[in-house]
């Protein structure tokens, strides 16, 4: 289907179509104007070349007529430009509930994924056809930027940040994704394809290279080495709030306002336990700030999010 | 008329010069002539565009091939930050201003010298010292950090020499700060009788508001990348997140100067082809006022555009509609001028002068570059096309088509005021046309290749993307040679090229109302404006109305 030369990528995702089509609309509208000027500069080069040497052009000044057409015409049209790519940029930015969520965390210079099973692939990432798929990214050195070309989304990984990016793949095959943030030596080596799979191949796939350590289990495991479990207790009667059903639940602050308790929240409350302090509770926890690797977070986040279906304990002490 | 200008004295009536009038080396070294730190500008900007121009030649022969065998990836990622530092602070950034608009603006209001002949001279030299800095810093490990020294990669992982760089850089500002301010000063109180601010040249407004921009932003660089360096230096936490830092605060606070230098670099070669356009159709530009309006327009709404660079960083959907929305609202000034410069075309007496063509060349690349901004600033495309080569083919349309175009262009319309002299003009004619086609041949490739996902900055890339790279750099041997060619004969017509006269064209700024070079003074006799910016109907002294006495252009059609 593409030719030798072709102009643009392979359309491997939900959004792929609607970038195109935003493509075709800016650059049909450019290209009107485009020729247009270019014509009018061309006729009126030759249609008005200097005669006689001494000749002086018409003296025409302005006309406020003209001018404001080209004042309100290409706003118009520039607003309509903004509106469809804002609704395009408004989707990608706000993933859906039901999505398959992958950890992935870039380091120069390479990738590695996380399944939510546990397994573990470097510079490759498998995904089902038709399923939302969410990256949930950290980065432990420099900016990267994990880009899919057939999907046409990108978004910077940015170290002390998570910066989630979302999509549907839509087309099974293997597809180029880059790093496209420039990061140092082998920046242009930092990449690698993603596998979109049949679910049910993807269901295989998973199930015949498992074994590789449910982050679950290996947060579960950091919680107790680390001493966590001694202030968290799960039923609150401990120093610490119980992490019983705390992901994605409303949280009170000390200073009257509250948060949702989503993977960010969890971070900064690992690495600076001050930022935020949970009402009716002393600021005690150390910092973990430079103690754990980017993985250990996201296991610790991973095991807390199981605790999401666990009981919470009665609020009040 | 009873008030036209003074008779300029004859073609070849000998006259003290700025050039002639002393001579030595600590003549120019301490001089405090506007017009020789001109030329002093001249000399030292060019060889910084010779120095990026050969790490962009190395740059696209590396490309030549997927794996890229010319060059280490180190050694590549050098090469791209070195042209960028070279090519922005130190050749782009002063090159019209520093160079054309040191020059002209006192010749253009009637004023003997800009408002700080000291200052003036200062900036040169400490121009020369972040150079100088530069320079150290490309010759001992040289600079791989990118031009936009993004943090953490800046400030703590690069191996190379960022600190004397960022130090360079610094210097430099202030460099850029005081031009600004000279050219604020002098435009605001040293316009001759007559000269009111709506018969200004188009050049000066443009100027005046690149002055602005100068002003109120490189202080804002020059502590963002003094930041990054204490950071370096003495790990004081500003952007790194290990040290409590924010790296995203970088950006903010990096493309609040550096998207309004981008206006830098344009607005001035705007001026250079406002001032063209009426002279070789001979007729007022059409809409004066939008055109001078849309320069302050641009300067000021360029200041709140900044964070369009970071659509795809995590910054809140709110801040990015923002900045998108602003991004197309600052799109429509530069609309304006295109259109308007094109109605002046419309019943001119059109000639096909060098730069003419060079400012035709202008039109038709910025509106390239201009139009491919609305792709970059539309949201919902950029995450597609940010970080990619339809960016890089998008700037450099800007600053190279644009800004390039509209300098190479005025130098050639200026140089028999500058020199006294004529170039060649066939030959510059074809120069002009072969900068034209090499500039498409080399950058147009790359909107497609970014369209197909090639990423920035990347040493070696997948074998599918090698026909547009091999394009692009067939392209540029050719803009090469467009470059090469203007160096050389213009350095010929210094000692060889005819005699220019006081006004070659004709054109109708007071600049042209004195001999060629100009006297040390600029003008005999302070003049007095009397008539309209761009009028040639009530111009008898240029020697073209009906009726008037008819002497041939010294510089006709061939």
């Amino acid at each position: 289907m593409q030719s030798q030369l072709p102009l643009y990528p392979e359309q491997a995702s939900n959004f792929a179509p609607q970038v195109d089509n935003l493509m075709l609309f800016i650059t049909l509208i450019c290209l009107f104007f485009g020729v247009a000027i270019t014509a009018a500069i061309v006729i009126f080069f030759f249609k008005f070349h200097r005669k006689q040497p001494n000749a002086v052009g018409v003296p025409i000044l302005g006309d406020m007529r003209l001018e404001t057409a080209w004042l309100v015409i290409p706003l118009l049209l520039a607003m309509a430009m903004f509106g469809w790519g804002a609704v395009v940029y408004v989707d990608y930015r706000h993933a859906p509930q039901d999505t398959l969520d992958i950890y992935v965390i870039g380091k120069q210079w390479m990738w590695k994924a996380q399944q939510p099973s546990g397994l573990r692939e470097i510079n490759e990432l498998h995904v089902p056809v038709g399923r939302n798929v969410r990256l949930i990214m950290a980065s432990e050195d420099v900016i990267h930027d994990f880009f899919v070309p057939a999907f046409r989304v990108k978004m910077d990984v940015v170290p002390g940040h998570y910066n989630t990016m979302w999509f549907r793949p839509t087309k099974p095959g293997r597809y180029h994704f880059f790093c496209s943030q420039y990061c140092g030596t082998n920046h242009a080596l930092m990449g690698g394809w993603v596998t979109v799979m049949e679910p049910s191949e993807y269901a295989a796939w998973l199930s015949g290279s498992s074994g590789q350590g449910d982050p679950v289990v290996a947060g579960e495991k950091l919680f107790v080495e680390r001493a966590c479990s001694t202030c968290h207790s799960p039923d609150g009667t401990g120093r610490a709030p119980s992490l019983n059903g705390l992901y994605g639940s409303q949280v009170s602050l000390a200073d009257g306002t509250t948060v949702v308790a989503d993977d960010a929240y969890i971070r900064e409350s690992i690495l600076q336990p001050n930022a935020k302090i949970v009402a009716r509770y002393q600021p005690l926890m150390p910092t973990y700030q430079g103690q754990l690797t980017e993985e250990q977070i996201l296991a610790l986040i991973a095991y807390i999010k199981s605790l999401q279906s666990q009981p919470a304990p009665a609020s009040g002490k | 008329m009873s008030k036209t200008p003074p008779p300029s004295p004859g073609p070849n009536m000998p006259h003290e010069d700025y050039l002639n009038a002393t001579y030595g080396l600590k003549s120019w070294l301490l001089t405090t002539d506007h017009k020789r730190i001109a030329l002093l500008y001249l000399g030292s900007v060019t060889v910084f565009f010779f120095i990026g121009g050969i790490f962009a030649t190395l740059i696209r022969i590396h490309l030549l091939t997927p794996t890229g065998y010319l060059v280490t990836p180190e050694t590549y990622n050098k090469l791209f930050t070195m042209h960028g530092v070279a090519m922005i602070f130190f050749f782009l950034i002063p090159s019209i201003p520093a160079v054309l608009g040191n020059f002209l603006i006192p010749l253009m209001i009637g004023a003997k010298d800009l408002a700080f002949p000291k200052i003036n001279l200062l900036s040169w030299y400490i121009y020369l010292i972040g150079g100088s800095f530069v320079l150290y810093s490309f010759s001992t490990g040289g600079l791989d950090t990118g031009w936009t020294f993004y943090t953490p990669l800046s400030s703590v992982y690069s191996n190379s020499a960022v600190t004397p760089a960022v130090i360079g850089i610094f210097i430099n500002g202030f460099s850029s700060i005081l031009t600004g301010l000279n050219f604020i000063v002098t435009i605001h109180t040293m316009r001759a009788p007559g000269m009111t601010w709506f018969r200004l040249p188009l050049f000066v407004w443009s100027h005046y508001a690149t002055s602005l921009v100068m002003v109120l932003g490189t202080p804002v660089v020059a502590i963002t990348l003094l930041l990054a360096g204490l950071e370096r230096m003495f790990h004081l936490g500003f952007f790194n997140p290990a040290l409590g830092g924010d790296p995203i605060l970088f950006q903010h606070l990096f493309w609040f100067y550096s998207h309004p230098a981008v206006y830098i670099m344009v607005l001035p070669a705007m001026g250079v082809v406002s001032e063209v356009i009426p002279t070789f159709a001979r007729k007022p530009i059409f809409g004066y006022s939008f055109i001078a309006g849309s320069s302050i327009a641009i300067a000021v709404i360029g200041f709140l555009v900044w964070a369009h660079h970071m659509f795809v960083t995590g910054e809140s959907t709110y801040a990015a509609l923002t900045f998108s929305f602003l991004s197309y609202v600052v799109a429509i000034p530069s609309a304006v001028k295109v259109f308007n410069w094109t109605s002046t075309l419309y019943k001119g007496s059109i000639s096909w002068d060098t730069p003419m063509v060079y400012a035709l060349g202008f039109i038709g690349l910025f509106l390239i570059g201009g139009l491919t901004g609305l792709f970059l600033a539309c949201l919902g495309l950029d995450i597609h096309i940010h970080d990619t080569y339809f960016v890089v083919a998008h700037f450099h349309y800007i600053m190279v088509g644009g800004a390039v175009m509209g300098y190479v262009g005025g130098l050639h319309f200026w140089w028999p005021k500058i020199t006294g002299r004529l170039y060649p003009e066939s030959l510059a004619r074809t120069a002009a046309i072969t900068l034209f086609v090499g500039f498409n041949l080399t950058f147009f490739p790359q909107f497609i290749l970014g369209y197909m996902g090639m990423p920035r900055r990347y040493h070696t890339y997948p074998p599918e993307f090698q026909v547009l790279n091999v394009l692009s750099t067939a392209g540029a041997s050719i803009l090469a040679l467009g470059y090469l060619l203007p160096m050389l004969y213009l350095m010929w017509s210094m000692r060889y090229g005819k005699v220019a006269g006081p006004n070659p064209w004709p054109a109708t700024g007071l600049e042209w109302t004195t001999p060629s070079p100009p006297p040390t003074e600029n003008f005999d006799v302070t003049p007095e404006v009397t008539w309209e910016p761009y009028d040639y109907k009530n111009r008898p002294d240029l020697g073209l109305t009906a009726g008037a006495p008819s002497p041939a252009p010294a510089h006709g059609d061939d």
